[in-house]
């Protein structure tokens, strides 16, 4: 279908992009790559009277180093998240879960920073977001200020962003040296997750000295799975002590019904899949 | 088992097809690519409602808003839109609701058309769809076939007094083909009965449905995305009263259909209608979403299924009750879908007693009709769960059940309880080749390995032995089936004065490749270049005569028609190549493209005589300066392709995820045109009927309303998700065509579905599973595994304990 009438601008830089928004009030919409907008405003599901396109913006691209963190501009591709020797290096887990998202053509069109405003618990960037400490870093026309991922994601579609505010980078700190692992459990290859379990371990040895694990889809937000963390740090990485810690991994969730799953179903599968996800990361 | 293709012989080469480069660019005559002068745009409102009176519409807005030229409803086109022909009264007493293309006081399901926009531009048109209000009375919805049928159901069509549409049954007894069932039944050894759910699927097809209609001619003309042009002309006719030669239509390239455009749309007739009043040229696309809830869905069954077995393995006997899905309305073939089944519930085994009920019932939801298969894959699907089922009470292994039942090779030609007479066949080739391309006996020992280490992922081998009735149809079957139309083809031959050809078919292709496989058969009957042939089709000013392409018909009709009329040719070339070699008739032969006298080296290329005609200059007297020929062919019978798909599923006990590790799909299409096509055919016929098994669904809320309404939801797959095939063939040519072929477009999707479920029940049996609905989700088959391992210990657990597969949660029993 063809969406309602909206007008369109384009800025070229943040300043820009952030006064175009303020100009616009509550009625615009922020197009971040699309792959979620655009199917909303074709099925005429959201009517905004002015779409501000970041896809013009420079600066919102790329992965730099600041210190002990990464930061990744909000608009850098999944494509390029995936292909990134940062991430590779220091957020493995990141380039894990963003591989798994949609397909090749999405993959090209969506952005990193989009994914995370548009909080779809389904969508598989959160939970890795929330299990490394992210910090969304967030400018409007008060200035900027820094939003850690905990306190980012408040409810299905919803974030702290307030209006008028752009998420413009996302620093997340190093993990370098550390294993990490996202397991996603799905129908058919470009489908969003039933449930995903992100994991990023540091072992020395066979022990498992830090862990963060991250589980998508299993409440209205990406639930940090903290009972598992803690049941797994200090232990051997056996079958066993993996396989009990994951048994805390429905704590604090609230899983939906949906077509694909029961809430039972998915209680139970966040527990094997942490196990597995756990498993992998130590490998 | 690819035959090599002769030097210089077309039939039988894999060539690439012709058509692919324009088709797969999309730069093309797509009917929504097309554009014509003073072109209007039109859009659809639809009902939210899966069952409501309108008690108002009030359309002033959308008529103010920019651009919109006219706004209609169902009230302004009630005396004008006739009722949308139902082709098939499968009884004398078959209830048929009158089915406006746009609801004039009722809507009887979600995404009904209730009024359409047309203006100036698309974005126009479906702004002013916001424009338009209608108010709605709720009326009850009816969901639930076995409830619909209740006496004190809700109903659709409160004036026809039922839900019941008909009731069509098979019985040999009283059809004198075999014995009674009840009979057999009561005096058998063993019987296994089971109810299975062929779940609601969406033909899916890749283009959406677009029309657009010029009346600015003489001839209204009609460019649609159908798969019948020339039924959709006549029914044109019938439904609205225009004469039928002032309409010409015509099926551009076409994006898909798989069933899904075998029909005479609401779109289509509104279309029509309303280029009429405006005088202009309109054009209608629908949206995907449009698509998934409105244009017809396919299967949506309850099988009741009751075999009669001996301790030994033979089948004395099969009774199949059936429950079948109209939806609201009766489409161009829909009340005949199930009834195609009925012939092929006894598939390739002698079963002495058949019985067959199928009532048909309306329900508030979209009507189904054709998808790729059309009957034949829910007959296929429960039949060949059946014989695992029975192996399984018997403690048989299930291909040795099969073979014990099927037609024997040297049996040919037979005929069955249902009467059809299978021409050729050859299920012990086609078995002992998958078997072998299978490592059928080594995965068989896995399996036992996995059971035994109590792995967490199971192995399981799916059957299917299937075959399929296609090429239809014959005329006089169709007629004792009370179908209103014949099964014949046409087709006709044009040669050009330069040497080429054109090939006139009355078969409509939507992408199977007709312009390739027919330039190739002409080619090699002709004796000239693949590429002096052109092939055309689709437009009734092109083709006059045609019955259009589904129900794997296109080669076994139609091009038996081309080849007919190619024949014709030859004969009208005879004398005049005689004329021009002074020699008589008699003593020409014709090969390679050449007439040759015999004993001599004197020839004439039918190019040269095209020629000669062309001029006319010096013809033999009384003979016409044409050798241009048509011709109708009637098939005598169908033909009967079959073959033996092996499926290696692993079951992850832990989560309930299916992985198809392998697939071995060895098929008997007879005698093959082009054997890249028929492996396209087959691999996409699997990728279909797998989906069926493992991921589509079309599913309704309690309110009617379509939930899988976007393909985020209803999961078609892709390559992603398939395990790589392995193909191959065997060749049993069929004795009632003169190229021995044999039907490919449904053979796929028609074995591959039991093949998996076969494959999933077998690797969890052991755990108290023997059925998953389908589609055999992760949560589905995860929750099969749990009451399984619950029921074991409990009544029912038991070989053969009859609890019905729907009595449990998520089908699992």
């Amino acid at each position: 279908m063809i969406p309602a009438q909206f007008d369109y601008v384009a800025p070229t830089t943040v300043d820009d992009a952030v006064r175009a928004l303020a100009d616009a009030g509550d009625e615009a919409k922020v197009l971040a790559g699309g792959q979620s907008l655009i199917p909303v405003l074709r099925m005429r599901l959201a009517a905004p009277t002015k779409l501000i396109d970041l896809g013009k913006v420079a600066e919102l691209r790329g992965v730099r180093e600041d210190g002990n963190a990464l930061v990744i501009g909000a608009m850098t591709s999944h494509y390029d998240v995936v292909r990134d020797p940062l991430i590779a290096e220091h957020a493995q887990l990141i380039a894990m879960a963003t591989s798994t998202v949609a397909d090749s053509q999405v993959r090209h069109r969506g952005t990193f920073g989009g994914s995370l405003a548009h909080a779809d618990p389904a969508g598989d960037l959160l939970a890795p977001a929330l299990a490394l400490d992210a910090e969304m870093v967030v400018h409007g026309m008060d200035g900027r200020r820094v939003i850690p991922a905990s306190e980012f994601f408040v409810d299905y579609f919803t974030t702290a962003l307030r209006p008028g505010e752009l998420l413009t980078d996302v620093r997340v700190p190093k993990y370098t040296g550390w294993h990490a692992h996202y397991e996603k459990f799905n129908r058919v290859a470009q489908a969003w997750s039933i449930v995903g379990v992100a994991a990023a371990v540091q072992v020395e040895g066979h022990t498992i000295q830090q862990a963060r694990v991250g589980l998508t889809n299993m409440s209205s937000v990406p639930v940090r799975a903290t009972g598992v963390e803690r049941a797994l740090i200090g232990q051997e990485a056996t079958p066993e002590a993996i396989k009990a810690a994951a048994e805390h991994a429905v704590e604090g969730t609230m899983p939906v019904a949906d077509g694909n799953a029961d809430a039972a179903y998915r209680e139970h599968l966040a527990k094997v899949l942490t196990s597995r996800a756990v498993t992998a990361a130590c490998g | 088992m690819t035959t090599a293709a002769e030097p210089g012989q077309e039939v039988g080469k894999g060539r690439l097809r012709k058509e692919d480069a324009r088709l797969i660019t999309g730069r093309t005559r797509w009917t929504d690519n097309m554009s014509l002068p003073g072109m209007l745009h039109m859009a659809m409102l639809r009902s939210p409602m899966a069952h409501a009176r309108i008690t108002n519409i009030d359309t002033s807005e959308a008529r103010q808003m920019p651009g919109v030229l006219a706004v209609v409803t169902g009230a302004d086109l009630a005396d004008s839109q006739g009722s949308l022909p139902c082709a098939w009264p499968i009884t004398e007493d078959m209830k048929s609701p009158d089915a406006p293309s746009m609801a004039v006081n009722q809507v009887n399901f979600a995404g009904e058309v209730v009024a359409a926009v047309v203006a100036r531009s698309a974005a126009e048109a479906a702004d002013a769809l916001e424009g338009i209000d209608v108010d709605y009375d709720e009326l009850p919805v009816v969901l639930d076939m076995a409830e619909a049928i209740k006496d004190d159901a809700d109903l659709v069509h409160p004036d026809l007094g039922t839900n019941s549409s008909a009731t069509w049954i098979f019985d040999s007894a009283e059809a004198g083909t075999g014995g009674s069932v009840d009979e057999a039944i009561g005096s058998a050894e063993v019987v296994v009965e089971r109810t299975f759910r062929q779940q609601r699927l969406i033909p899916a097809f890749m283009e959406p449905r677009s029309i657009v209609v010029d009346p600015t001619g003489e001839q209204v003309t009609m460019w649609s995305a159908t798969q019948v042009p020339h039924i959709l002309r006549l029914m044109l006719a019938m439904t609205l009263g225009v004469p039928e030669h002032k309409v010409r239509v015509i099926a551009p390239d076409v994006g898909g259909g798989f069933g899904g455009k075998l029909q005479v749309t609401p779109e289509e007739v509104i279309t029509f209608l309303l280029a009429q009043k405006l005088g202009r040229p309109v054009k209608y696309t629908e949206t995907r979403s449009e698509s998934l809830a409105s244009a017809h869905h396919g299967r949506d069954q309850l099988q009741k299924l009751t075999v009669a077995a001996r301790r030994d393995g033979t089948v004395t006997g099969l009774k199949v009750e059936l429950l079948a899905d109209m939806g609201a309305y009766l489409r161009l073939v829909t009340p005949g879908v199930p009834i195609l089944g009925a012939f092929m519930y006894n598939a390739i085994y002698k079963i002495p007693a058949y019985h067959f009920a199928c009532t048909n019932v309306f329900t508030t939801k979209t009507p189904t009709d054709a998808y790729r298969g059309a009957g034949r894959p829910e007959a296929t699907f429960a039949i060949e769960r059946m014989m695992d089922e029975l192996a399984n009470e018997l403690g048989m292994d299930p291909l040795e059940l099969r073979e014990k039942n099927w037609i024997k090779h040297e049996e040919f030609p037979y005929t069955t309880v249902s009467t059809l007479t299978y021409d050729s066949g050859n299920y012990e080739a086609a078995t002992a080749r998958a078997k072998e391309l299978f490592d059928y006996d080594g995965l068989r020992r896995e399996q036992a390995e996995r059971r035994q280490r109590g792995d967490s992922v199971q192995l399981g081998i799916g059957i299917s032995t299937f075959t399929e009735m296609c090429g239809l149809a014959p005329s006089r079957v169709l007629g004792s089936l009370s179908y209103g139309a014949g099964g014949w083809e046409y087709g006709a031959i044009r040669m050009l004065p330069t040497g080429k050809v054109e090939v006139i078919t009355g078969s409509s292709a939507h992408g199977q490749g007709h312009e390739t496989a027919w330039s190739q058969i002409v080619a090699d009957k002709l004796g000239v270049p693949f590429e002096d042939v052109e092939v055309l089709h689709g437009d009734t000013q092109s083709s006059p005569r045609g019955l259009d392409t589904y129900g794997s018909r296109s080669l076994t009709v139609g091009a038996m028609a081309v080849l007919s009329a190619a024949d014709k040719v030859i004969e009208k070339a005879k004398p005049i190549a005689a004329h021009m070699m002074e020699c008589s008739p008699d003593d020409l032969e014709f090969s390679g493209g050449k007439f040759t006298v015999r004993g001599t080296g004197t020839d004439t290329g039918i190019a040269d005589i095209a020629l000669a005609v062309f001029a006319a200059h010096d013809l033999p007297d009384g003979v016409e300066p044409s050798i241009d020929a048509d011709a109708t062919f009637d098939p005598e019978n169908f033909s009967f392709p079959h073959g033996t798909h092996l499926c290696a599923a692993e079951v992850d006990t832990e989560t309930g995820q299916v992985r198809l590790r392998s697939y071995v799909a060895v098929d008997d299409v007879g005698k093959v045109v082009n054997p890249l096509i028929v492996e396209g055919q087959v691999h996409g016929g699997l990728v279909q009927g797998i989906a069926q098994a493992l991921f589509e669904e079309a599913v309704y809320d309690e309110s009617g309303t379509l939930m899988t309404g976007t393909f985020a939801d209803y999961l078609v797959p892709s390559a992603a998700d398939m395990p790589s095939f392995t193909t191959d063939r065997t060749e049993t040519p069929s004795t009632t065509n003169a190229l021995g072929v044999k039907g490919v477009g449904e053979a796929g999707t028609i074995a591959s579905t039991p093949a998996v479920v076969n494959a999933i029940v077998d690797a969890i049996r052991h755990k108290g599973v023997d059925d998953v609905e389908m589609p055999c989700t992760p949560m589905r088959v995860w929750q099969a595994i749990q009451s399984g391992a619950q029921s074991a210990a409990g009544p029912g657990a038991e070989p053969g304990g009859g609890m019905g597969s729907l009595d449990a949660e998520g089908g699992a029993r």
